[in-house]
């Protein structure tokens, strides 16, 4: 599994916002063993260069960056944002983020396709931030993209996996392409979950930023995704209705009133 | 000459003539950003091209925490 020709080695995404303090985001990047992180761009004052110190520290922990389109609304804005990116970050990867709809942050999938697109054909390596719909991943798939993330929740919910048929599907549907569950992710066991289901990665950020204690959340996330992933390679039993004794009932002896 | 701009949403007054030079008069020289003008980026090696005019829309950004 790698996602444009990179292997890494922990398959949990971590986001780098609303952590306490900048020390805090250091210690749970370690904590997490994530080796990919999602950055943003904002405005930046002359005055007060507040993206400077979080860069050098970003760049001080040795991690891959995916910088994110977020707050975008139309396909203009996320390419442009998509190219400054680029241009700052010094790596073709995006996670692109065209939102639709303000209460949901439901992803604009028309102006998605579009957008993926429009970069695909410009050299980037497009990560989308999608709902569980088959067909529009497909058209993400026809538009360049190698990878697709679809929504566990909305952002920021911590709602875990809102619809595991849709992740199934999209699973089973496309047995090839490196899949990532993200956003809506709230507790390790919706990690493990997305993992069992045989997901490739999770991405998530607000779950360990806003625990109380975030580096030791950020452990046990990746103690979740490791065993999730554990847990899908060891092939798991089917469920069933009935109880199905596991100890053998043969040999039990007589002891009174059968 | 001044030139009356939009510098990342605010009116600003700028006696830089192209972006470059606005980038040293604000206090970025040195920082780690990237720059729009009108709504369409403006890659790096364009900036000391690029003239000012009034009206411009300016924007200049960098790194920040993202999810």
């Amino acid at each position: 599994m790698d996602f444009y020709g990179f292997e890494p080695s922990s398959r949990l995404f971590l986001g780098t916002a609303q952590y306490p303090s900048p020390a805090v985001l250091g210690e749970a990047i370690r904590a997490s063993g994530a080796e990919v992180v999602t950055v943003s761009l904002r405005r930046e004052s002359g005055a007060a260069r507040a993206g400077q110190g979080f860069w050098e520290l970003i760049r001080s922990l040795g991690v891959r960056v995916l910088p994110n389109t977020a707050g975008c609304h139309s396909v203009r804005e996320a390419v442009t944002t998509a190219e400054m990116a680029r241009e700052v970050f010094e790596t073709d990867w995006i996670k692109l983020e065209v939102i639709g709809e303000d209460d949901t942050l439901q992803p604009d999938v028309f102006g998605l396709v579009e957008a993926a697109r429009i970069l695909s054909e410009s050299g980037f390596r497009v990560f989308p931030y999608t709902t569980g719909d088959l067909v529009v991943a497909e058209r993400l798939l026809q538009a360049g993209c190698e990878v697709l993330m679809p929504w566990g929740a909305p952002i920021g919910s911590g709602r875990g996996l809102n619809n595991v048929f849709a992740l199934r599907a999209m699973r089973a549907h496309f047995p090839d392409v490196p899949l990532v569950v993200d956003a809506g992710i709230g507790l390790p066991s919706h990690a493990a979950a997305a993992m069992e289901l045989g997901y490739d990665a999770v991405l998530l950020n607000t779950a360990v930023a806003k625990a109380g204690d975030p580096a030791r959340m950020a452990a046990a996330f990746a103690q979740a995704v490791e065993a999730g992933r554990a847990a899908r390679e060891a092939d798991p039993m089917e469920p069933r209705d009935m109880a199905r004794p596991s100890t053998p009932v043969i040999g039990r002896a007589v002891l009174g009133d059968a | 000459m001044t030139v009356s701009i939009e510098l990342n949403g605010e009116p600003a007054a700028t006696e830089a003539a192209t972006l470059a030079d606005l980038l040293d008069e604000k206090g970025y020289n040195g920082a780690v950003v990237a720059t729009a003008l009108n709504g369409t980026f403006l890659p790096k090696g364009l900036r000391a091209d690029t003239p000012l005019s009034d009206g411009d829309a300016v924007e200049i950004v960098a790194p920040m925490q993202g999810g």
